[in-house]
């Protein structure tokens, strides 16, 4: 254990040594592990924000799916409601119609049914006239019997 | 061994205790250990330039493997400076920290090779040295060296934060103060004793703490060396002891360091506080 000058030059070595690294070797060091640092807070910030985008885009898209399912349900409820009124609608068409070709038919039956009587009158009252005239075995003089004759159309017309 | 002529343990002891070294003047003082001067400043220039090698195309995107175990070392010292010294650590105490630990550990890593390879064989048998101690540290000159610089930095920042006259003042009105006033100049000898024995006394044990340690185990290494010249068995055992006690002496190597960097930042940090 002996002092000697060793000590003063290992002290100035030291000394040149910390010079050195405080210098040259501590700052770019830290730099780097500072921005480092720094780059992995922002990553994670913008991972979180990323998230938050995303968790709310979710909910937006699922806000929009359901308006869309609420609207299409409308839709078709409308789409169904104007199904039913047109049936209605063609249903009430229908009746009137059929109603008006019963009614112009049964005008029609009646018309057919008034001109078949007269016919049948007509035909009936000279069968009769005949039937009268064989009946008395002699003609009968239309003018003179004419009223009676007419007295049976009358008759016949009921 | 060659130079003793005669292979007896305690020729083997001191030869392995004797410095190479060079006289600069008269007397005992002026002489130069060159061994422990040329080691230290390769280990030096070794630790501080690989650490900066790698800090000069240190990037802050992903680093490599040689950037990451360089800035895990360096974070974990920055992280035991934050926790000490609370002022900004950046411009000097930080890399201060840094330097000591590296440089100290490599030195303290000198241990580990085995001696007789690299003095006996190497350094004296092929370069033809005359003597050579290949652990820095194992020279108080080194522990003694270091502990002054951290010393003279540790009062230079007193002087720094406290400005010269309140570090003076410091020195007498500390740790007892100086009332009552009537017994003021008995409490100022007190005072200025206590603080010229603290002050003293730090860099010795500063310095003899590591000094020790490695010197120490720099003996047991040697012991362990004469055993194995005593006969085959001798030499078997010597060889899974110095096995063992070199794994051992790992954790010391580490811890020596770590120990000499902490009492470095503590002190520096106390001279900033002003507290002591």
């Amino acid at each position: 254990m002996n002092i000697n000058l060793t000590l003063l030059a290992q002290a100035l070595t030291f000394a040149i040594f910390i010079w050195f690294t405080a210098k040259f070797v501590w700052p770019p060091l830290m730099r780097a592990v500072d921005e480092r640092q720094q780059k992995i807070a922002e990553g994670l910030a913008a991972a979180e924000a990323g998230m938050k985008d995303f968790a709310e885009a979710k909910a937006r898209a699922e806000d929009v799916v359901r308006e869309a399912r609420g609207q299409a349900a409308q839709i078709v409820d409308q789409a169904q409601r104007r199904a039913n009124e047109i049936v209605n609608q063609a249903k009430g068409i229908a009746v009137t119609e059929g109603e008006r070709l019963l009614a112009q038919a049964k005008q029609q039956i009646e018309i057919e049914q008034a001109r078949a009587r007269e016919e049948l009158r007509k035909e009936a009252a000279a069968l009769v006239a005949a039937g009268v005239a064989k009946v008395l075995e002699r003609e009968i003089d239309a003018s003179k019997h004419s009223d009676l004759i007419d007295k049976l159309t009358a008759e016949l017309r009921t | 061994m060659a130079a003793e002529g005669e292979l007896t343990p305690a020729g083997y002891l001191n030869h392995h205790l004797n410095y190479l070294q060079a006289s600069t003047g008269e007397g005992a003082f002026w002489t130069l250990h060159l061994d422990t001067l040329i080691t230290s400043v390769l280990l030096g220039i070794i630790g501080t330039g690989f650490i900066w090698w790698v800090a000069r195309g240190a990037t802050s995107g992903v680093p490599n493997r040689r950037q990451a175990f360089v800035e895990l070392c360096v974070d974990f010292i920055d992280d035991q400076v934050k926790s000490i010294f609370h002022a900004d650590r950046r411009p000097l105490v930080a890399p201060l920290a840094l330097t000591v630990f590296v440089w100290v550990l490599l030195m303290n890593t000198m241990d580990i090779v085995p001696i007789d390879w690299l003095t006996t064989v190497f350094l004296e048998g092929l370069l033809g040295a005359p003597a050579w101690r290949p652990v820095p540290t194992n020279d108080v000159n080194t522990t003694f060296g270091l502990a002054i610089t951290v010393w003279l930095l540790m009062i230079f920042m007193f002087m720094k934060v406290k400005g010269t006259g309140g570090f003076l003042r410091e020195l007498v009105t500390h740790p007892f103060g100086i009332k009552p006033i009537w017994v003021a100049p008995v409490l100022v000898v007190a005072n200025l004793l206590m603080n010229i024995v603290e002050f003293v006394s730090r860099p010795v044990s500063h310095s003899l703490r590591l000094f020790g340690n490695l010197y120490a185990g720099e003996i047991i290494f040697l012991l362990i060396g004469m055993l194995a010249a005593s006969s085959i068995a001798g030499t078997l055992g010597a060889a899974l002891l110095g096995a063992g006690w070199a794994i051992f002496h790992i954790l010391i190597i580490v811890l020596q360091a770590y120990i000499f960097m902490m009492l470095t930042v503590v002190y520096l940090a106390l001279a900033y506080e002003g507290s002591h």
